[in-house]
């Protein structure tokens, strides 16, 4: 069974004539060709499929893209601005938080969420708020290190 | 997975009509649960129902009786309310150790209790603080405490054509502390949850609610724990008995989380902690 769904993803609007069982993941990934949405566990375990929902970061694998109607959907795609990296991301690269990169858009998105609410967190909340994305090759150390940094040198929230 | 039609009614009316009318329901709310059940095949729909068009189920009114918390209500729309932080600081605890960032944008409080998982994290707080729900359906409503409203793992007396509206929580008498056991923090299941309130009066219990999750069949409130704490004072020695008196009260299972005999353990530890804490 399909459904039209309208929304809009990185600030462009989208309408789309949907299987009722897509997730969002899969519309991102098949239909808009946004690869920065990974597909990991497919259960909400490791966050490497993160985007945000209406600005509040979900698993994408656990949504269905029907339940999307009319909401403002952001990808890693939609993240820099005037083709510039987002300081976050200049962040993950400088200080090493990349690796393999699968779960590095996730990760990224879900520390956005986390710096627009509480834009100079502690490492105990940034640790608190990662803890749904998996990483595999880094430790964590060198991820929580980015996002704190650029917590420090991101005074304004208006920025994140 | 199986093909559905999936609707998005914006009234309760509305809702409860099609639950009627559609065959093979399954509502969903954050879909957290649902979705895995769906993709794992051990659900199979042939009708979703979207309940996030229903305002009416979303956010919380506060009246001179208490508070009446939408069954809509996200996990994180809990964790970010000053108001109910203020007023139900444990509650809010249990939400914001529920897994992620990520599952508590989309879990919703109703869900969380009508999924009727033994070990859902909101359920014994909620009775700890005699939550009673709102049930509805075409041919009506009632109301009725949570501690009565769950039959087994997974299952609820709802009936079908019966909807969660709404969860009341009278004014607090008194603090209610929830700890979780769990190997992680987040994202893991309570090995053991482990709800108390104390209300006191003049250096003694007034009023006592022990209840316990993940260690039976149901979350249930532990009576004779409840009975051996009122009207006693607080002594190291009550903490202890309390602690022994509540493992013996639980019926857990052994499963891939941890043995029958760890959970009472864990049991006794809790219930004796969340005390000391509330003295």
């Amino acid at each position: 069974m399909k459904k039209i769904i309208s929304f809009t993803v990185n600030g462009a609007k989208q309408e789309l004539y949907l299987d009722t069982r897509k997730t969002l993941l899969k519309m991102l990934r098949e239909d808009l060709e946004l690869m920065g949405v990974h597909l990991g566990c497919g259960g909400g375990d490791c966050g490497a499929c993160t985007v945000l929902l209406n600005g509040e970061p979900v698993t994408s694998c656990l949504v269905l893209a029907v339940d999307c109607e009319g909401a403002e959907i952001t990808t890693v795609e939609g993240v820099q601005q005037n083709s510039e990296l987002h300081p976050l991301q200049q962040s993950m690269i400088e200080k090493g938080g990349i690796q393999c990169g699968f779960c590095t858009p996730g990760m990224v998105m879900n520390s956005l969420a986390l710096l627009r609410e509480n834009p100079q967190p502690t490492e105990v909340e940034v640790r608190q708020a990662l803890s749904g994305n998996l990483c595999r090759c880094t430790g964590y150390a060198k991820i929580v290190e980015a996002v704190l940094d650029t917590g420090k040198t991101m005074t304004n929230s208006e920025e994140v | 997975m199986k093909a559905f039609e999936h609707y998005a009614p914006d009234s309760i009316e509305g809702l409860l009509e099609m639950l009627k009318s559609k065959p093979n329901v399954k509502l969903i709310a954050g879909g957290t649960d649902l979705l895995l059940q769906m993709k794992q095949g051990t659900a199979q729909p042939e009708t979703v129902i979207s309940l996030k068009n229903v305002e009416e189920l979303c956010g919380f009114s506060v009246s001179k009786n208490g508070y009446r918390l939408g069954a809509g209500m996200t996990l994180r729309g809990i964790t970010r309310s000053n108001e109910l932080t203020q007023n139900f600081p444990g509650l809010v605890y249990a939400a914001g150790v529920v897994a992620s960032e990520q599952i508590r944008t989309l879990a919703t409080l109703g869900g969380n209790i009508c999924n009727a998982s033994p070990s859902a994290d909101m359920v014994p707080p909620l009775i700890a603080l005699d939550a009673v729900v709102q049930l509805v359906s075409n041919q009506g409503q009632r109301d009725l405490s949570l501690s009565e409203f769950f039959k087994g793992p997974g299952e609820s007396i709802l009936k079908s054509g019966e909807i969660m509206h709404s969860i009341f929580l009278p004014h607090p008498s008194g603090n209610m502390i929830y700890s979780k056991h769990a190997p992680r923090k987040f994202m893991d299941l309570a090995v053991v949850g482990v709800a108390v309130r104390l209300a006191k009066k003049k250096g003694k219990i007034n009023e006592a609610r022990v209840a316990l999750g993940a260690v039976g069949p149901v979350p249930f409130r532990a009576e004779k724990t409840e009975a051996l704490l009122a009207g006693q004072a607080l002594t190291t020695e009550l903490m202890l008995e309390a602690g022994e008196m509540a493992a013996g009260e639980c019926v857990p299972i052994d499963d891939i989380r941890g043995s029958a005999w760890y959970r009472k353990r864990m049991v006794k530890v809790h219930v004796r902690r969340n005390l000391e804490a509330l003295r």
